[in-house]
């Protein structure tokens, strides 16, 4: 304080008092608390009843997770070492199960020996997405991208590697030939190069093949897929019906966009009907009509009709997804493109499409979060999903015979492990396009 | 020319499984391995272990069938198929043999255009209550509420008998035997039906079989035995030889265990022949001289094969009961072997 | 360019048809038809010979046999003794009522969680994020399978409310007094009428005249309380000042219905335990329970997202307006911020309700015989027609989705911002 306090002004003060520390009721703690969680009568009963309910959920699950017993031979054994530890009556969690069976669970009945297999083409798959879902990566590795269907084909179920090598050489056939005639005639050159990739595939191929393997008889022990089985059947199904329906989704869409009737009336009709029938009626007409659709006496596996129809499924979804994607677009970019005066074919190729794709993806990483979900469907035509399949075969045995939650909450967990991840990816990409456009 | 085309396709693929032409056995032959269609989740009778692999009542059939035919019990595929897609699957040629406690029913054999190669159970459609229900006789359960599995005949002779004894019922329909066992257990139900097979081997894996009790009455019968395809008719001969090699096998005493010395040494003529030391009885049905000796030698006769799986000694404990040999008082009665 | 250069004459060449921009559409066009004429042809004529093969016909003369099997929930008069087609007609019910039933709750705690998960109340805005993200993803058949066993395992079996001769009490006691909660099913009262008016037959349909009589009665009720308000509204612009309505309306509304279900007769007949279960009520079993619970908590999950991106899509600049405009809250809700935000919520909504129509065919996993579990299950095992009983199937499933994507586009259409 200094002296000339005296001979100041009166009522005018020149001095600052020391700065006080706010209210209780305006700080820390108590100030969040009231505004965030009692800030009137309507949140405060919110807030208790949000309390008790959490506290009813945790105090029926904690226990439950806290006495779980990891090791044991059968539940029998399971339930007397948590009687044992927890006392008489004390309910725990049998996750011995999963710890004896996760391996069913996760590859089904592949053969043990070789599940690197599964896991490295599931490490390919990320490295063959990783230039399709992030921009920092070079667009280069691109061709490893197309390539990757046949190297996990060839990884999944084994087999010689001249079958997909064959197939893939179809394209190349085909590529070959409209590289040579487009000078000439553009549409000759892709009729044409359809024709050859198919008189390849339909005529040459087997042969060349077997020839091929006579030579040099390089070849992966081959599995069938009827040893697929939980979470490396429900990824196979999800990702090849995804991968399979983005080209016929593509046209469906931009059919449903065409100007001529015909085109638009048959891909709206198919559209809509695939839209309005339950996935377990076309997982029904893959496992009981399929056989009565195609030449008497054709029959191929199941696991391949499953996935053709779960193709046409996803390819209807992606449609409208794609089409979104083509409704979003500026009119400005169709008129450009007709201004710079390119054909149809080369302005959706080259101006329309790769806006509308970039702009569906997230659309599409959610259609494959239903179809991965829905992929547990496939038991009720006889395969073996994580979900239920498995866990149907895992309580068959004398062992496990009468085990319920735990299974179901393991494999639940899993799927929400792989479902919240892509969900929150596709979160991130709808973020990120926004700012790009904006 | 369609045909052709579409399955080059296919081969390309690698996927073909082999088209299905009127010859079973030849397309067997030629794929190497047998397609049985199974139960997957009827401990006993079907169910993978944790190593995938298949074992039960069924599934010996199954693998004595290959056996007969390839000479190796082990070259089996076991298709796993439910109530709804497995006549389909057979009907087409998806599966070589349904071997999945399928009951032998008129329409079946006849509408369905499958033909069942003999009888592997003897069953019948039974009650299981709680003990403390104090009910004794089924005819006491007016207005229980009943579990029942959807799909199959046990539905059709449930309502059979409820009408026929004027009394009403809440069916409860559940999809597996799994969810059946829950809802029973949980009360879900104060009676759960199905063939008493079943019943026994859902008792004996509950934690208290003694609070249970199977009523007393067999509402239906149920021949549970292996089907294949109508109009194959050499295929449907090797089936049902080789279930009935199973049961002769029993008959003469021919184990598992003897087989090669009985095929050496028994001096009886009908086991030489059985066995294939005499006569040519293989050659009839295009299969090796010693085909039974091969499906014998894969699961032991019927008996072992019975014991084994779902036997007095199993959890399951299953007792012969109709399921005994003539001799013993029960049903099965191979053809002979001449 | 003084010469015009004269066009071309217009003398038709073959390959026009490829290279002339007026008819390569139709070529095309015609192409396409071709080949989804062969297509269609090659399928038809592999089914009919497959089925020739097969020994088999396609006919739907099945559905006249007699069906042999129970089920438990029927809204109709259904026993064993009836054909297969009355059993479908059942199993379509079925499954019409738990989609109804099954939108209908879906969008009430959808919205609520929608809502909830925008408040300012720290933890219930989290609990619901969780909420919603664990319902979303997680596939529903597990859902189902869970609240299922939920069901059996936690509520307690029907003797347990059987009062003890000894102690004079029952173990569990009904809610209410009305309604009691099973491990087999949920007991509710019934309504029964006492003087019916009978039903009218007209050929194989019979219509329940109580039934109508109580529609008409609502209905007319509805009309005059419109009339009412539209009197009210033309007082109001005549002098600006409007009539109290609400009690008027409140008795046209209550009293002529109150009225009709007096002169019937109307009670609620409440179940009480005899023998092995509960008689006098319904029994509504706890696979429609659990399927019901199921669907809605999961579709509900999806509506409440729709919800909440409706809600943010509304500029904040509408609140502001309109509450300088001096617009109560529940008024800027009901009047500026729905009806902008239900623009957006909509289309999407159509869609969550026909996927969950379409997912209550998962109710064969908990046993509810709907259209899948009876046509699609029981009636396709026993007759083995699963060509004719899938088609018939997916056509009405399809029929089903047809006709509530029209109405709803049709709502839709009705509340589209009319742009200039």
């Amino acid at each position: 304080m200094s002296e000339t306090g005296t001979q100041t002004v009166r009522f005018v003060r020149d001095t600052m008092l020391p700065e006080a520390a706010p209210p209780a009721s305006q700080s820390g703690a108590v100030k969040w608390l009231r505004e965030n969680l009692f800030s009137g009568w309507l949140n405060t009963i919110l807030t208790i009843l949000g309390a008790l309910v959490l506290f009813q959920i945790l105090r029926g699950l904690v226990p439950w997770f806290a006495h779980s017993v990891w090791n044991a031979q059968t539940l029998g054994e399971c339930r007397q070492i948590i009687a044992e530890t927890w006392g008489e009556g004390a309910r725990g969690a049998c996750l011995a199960v999963v710890r004896d069976r996760w391996t069913q669970w996760t590859f089904g009945f592949y053969p043990a020996h070789l599940y690197w297999r599964p896991v490295l083409a599931l490490v390919l798959l990320f490295a063959a997405l990783a230039p399709i879902l992030f921009s920092a990566v070079p667009r280069r590795l691109m061709a490893f991208s197309a390539l990757f269907p046949f190297v996990g084909y060839w990884l999944l179920w084994g087999g010689t590697i001249w079958t997909p090598v064959v197939a893939l050489a179809g394209f190349v056939v085909g590529y070959a030939v409209w590289r040579g005639m487009a000078k000439r005639n553009a549409l000759a050159a892709v009729l044409l190069a359809v024709a050859a990739a198919l008189v390849w595939w339909l005529f040459l191929a087997g042969p060349v093949e077997r020839a091929l393997a006579g030579v040099a008889p390089l070849a992966l022990e081959s599995v069938r897929s009827s040893s697929f089985g939980g979470f490396v059947l429900a990824l196979t199904i999800g990702v090849s019906a995804i991968s399979l329906s983005l080209p016929l989704g593509i046209m469906l869409a931009l059919g449903r966009q065409s100007d001529m009737f015909l085109i638009k009336t048959l891909s709206v009709c198919f559209i809509e009907f695939i839209r309005g029938v339950p996935l377990i009626t076309l997982l029904f007409t893959a496992s009981l009509l399929l056989n009565y659709f195609l030449p008497p006496g054709t029959n191929f596996d199941i696991i391949l009709r499953v996935i053709i129809m779960v193709t046409l499924f996803a390819a209807a979804y992606i449609a409208e997804v794609i089409r979104g994607g083509l409704a979003a677009l500026p009119r400005g970019q169709y008129e450009a493109a007709d201004a710079l005066g390119l054909d149809y074919f080369q302005a959706q190729r080259l101006i329309v499409l790769p806006q509308a794709l970039k702009i569906s993806i997230p659309g599409i990483v959610s259609t494959f979060i239903g179809l991965f979900k829905d992929t547990t469907l496939v038991v009720f035509v006889g395969l073996l999903d994580p979900l239920k399949g498995i866990t149907d075969a895992v309580r068959a045995s004398t062992d496990w015979k009468g085990i319920y939650w735990e299974p179901y909450i393991f494999v639940g967990f899993i799927f929400f492990l792989f479902c919240f991840g892509m969900s929150r990816y596709s979160m991130y990409l709808e973020r990120r396009l926004k700012r790009d456009h904006r | 020319m369609t045909k052709t085309v579409f399955f080059g396709t296919l081969t390309v693929a690698g996927l073909a499984a082999g088209l299905a032409s009127a010859a079973t056995l030849d397309d067997v032959k030629a794929r190497g391995e047998l397609n049985c269609g199974v139960n997957p989740g009827l401990v006993g009778f079907a169910a993978p272990d944790a190593s995938g692999n298949w074992t039960g009542f069924d599934v010996s059939l199954c693998r004595a069938v290959a056996a007969a035919v390839l000479g190796d019990p082990q070259k089996v595929r076991f298709v796993p198929t439910t109530a709804e897609t497995r006549f389909t699957a057979l009907a087409s040629g998806e599966i070589d043999l349904l071997a999945r406690n399928t009951t032998w029913t008129f329409s079946r054999d006849t509408d369905l255009s499958m033909d069942f190669a003999g009888v592997n159970y003897y069953d019948g459609q039974g009650f299981m209550v709680r003990q403390d229900l104090g009910v004794t006789s089924a005819k006491e359960l007016d207005g229980a509420t009943v579990c029942i599995q959807t799909g199959t005949t046990t539905e059709l002779n449930l309502a059979d008998y409820f009408t026929a004894n004027g009394m009403t019922y809440t069916p409860v329909a559940i999809q597996s035997n799994a969810e059946g066992e829950q809802q029973y257990l949980a009360g879900g139900c104060d009676a759960y039906t199905t063939d008493i097979s079943g019943l026994a081997s859902t008792r004996a894996a509950f934690a208290d079989p003694e609070n249970h009790v199977i009523l007393p009455e067999v509402i239906s019968k149920e021949p549970l035995g292996p089907a294949v395809r109508h109009g194959d008719n050499q295929w449907g001969d090797i089936v049902r030889w080789t279930l009935n090699a199973l049961v002769a096998a029993e008959e003469y005493g021919v184990t598992a265990a003897n087989v090669e010395d009985m095929a050496a040494n028994s001096p009886n003529p009908e086991i030489k022949r059985l066995l294939g030391t005499e006569g040519e009885l293989g050659a009839m049905t295009g299969l090796p001289n010693d085909w039974a000796k091969h499906a014998i030698a894969a699961g032991g006769n019927y008996g072992e094969i019975f014991s084994a799986t779902i036997g007095e000694e199993t959890p399951i404990g299953l007792a012969r009961g109709l399921n005994a040999q003539w001799t013993q008082g029960g049903l099965l009665y191979a053809q002979p072997f001449r | 360019m003084a010469n015009a250069v004269d066009a071309p004459k217009d003398s038709f060449r073959l390959s026009m048809l490829i290279y002339d921009t007026r008819y390569r559409s139709l070529t095309i066009q015609v192409i396409v038809l071709m080949l989804f004429m062969a297509g269609a042809a090659w399928l038809v004529d592999n089914t009919v010979r497959n089925l020739a093969v097969l020994g088999k016909d396609f006919n739907f003369g099945f559905l006249g046999q007699r069906a042999g099997y129970d089920i438990a929930q029927r809204l109709i008069p259904y026993t064993n003794a009836d054909t297969h087609a009355r059993a479908l007609l059942v199993g379509l019910l079925n499954t019409l009522l738990i989609a109804v039933l099954g939108c209908f709750a879906a969008t009430v705690i959808g919205v609520i969680v929608g809502v909830l998960r925008l408040s300012s109340n720290w933890l219930v805005a989290r609990l619901m994020t969780v909420y919603v993200e664990m319902f979303r993803n997680v596939p529903l058949l597990l859902w189902i399978l869970l609240v299922f066993t939920a069901f059996t395992e936690a509520s307690p079996l029907p003797a347990t409310f059987r009062v003890n001769a000894q102690t004079g009490e029952a173990e569990s006691s009904m809610l209410f007094g009305l309604f009691a909660v099973t491990n087999r099913y949920t007991a509710i009262p019934d309504v029964l009428v006492e003087r019916g008016l009978g039903s009218l037959a007209l050929g194989p349909l019979s219509i329940n005249l109580t039934f109508l009589a109580i529609v008409a009665v609502i209905a007319g009720s509805l009309l005059a309380r419109r009339a009412l308000l539209r009197h009210a509204t033309a007082v109001q612009e005549a002098t600006g000042l409007r009539p109290k309505t609400w009690w008027k309306s409140l008795l046209i509304l209550i009293l002529p219905i109150a009225a009709l279900l007096w002169a019937l007769g109307v009670h609620l007949s409440v179940p009480a335990i005899t023998g092995f279960n509960f008689t006098g009520g319904v029994n509504v079993s706890n696979s429609f329970m659990a399927l019901w619970l199921a669907l809605s908590l999961y579709t509900s999950a999806f509506i409440a997202e729709i919800v909440r991106a409706g809600i943010l899509a509304v500029s904040r600049g509408q609140t502001e307006a309109a509450f300088a405009l001096g617009l109560r809250p529940r008024r800027t809700m009901s009047l500026v911020i729905l009806p902008q935000a239900l623009r957006v919520i909509v289309p999407p909504l159509i869609s969550q309700y026909l996927n969950l129509t379409k997912n209550s065919s998962l109710a064969i996993a908990v046993g509810y015989l709907d259209l899948r579990g009876t046509l699609g299950g029981i009636t396709l095992n026993q007759t083995g027609r699963e060509l004719e009983c899938v088609l018939l199937m997916m056509l009405i499933y399809l029929a089903i989705s047809l006709v509530i994507s029209g109405a709803m586009n049709v709502y839709n259409a009705r509340i589209k911002l009319k742009e200039r």
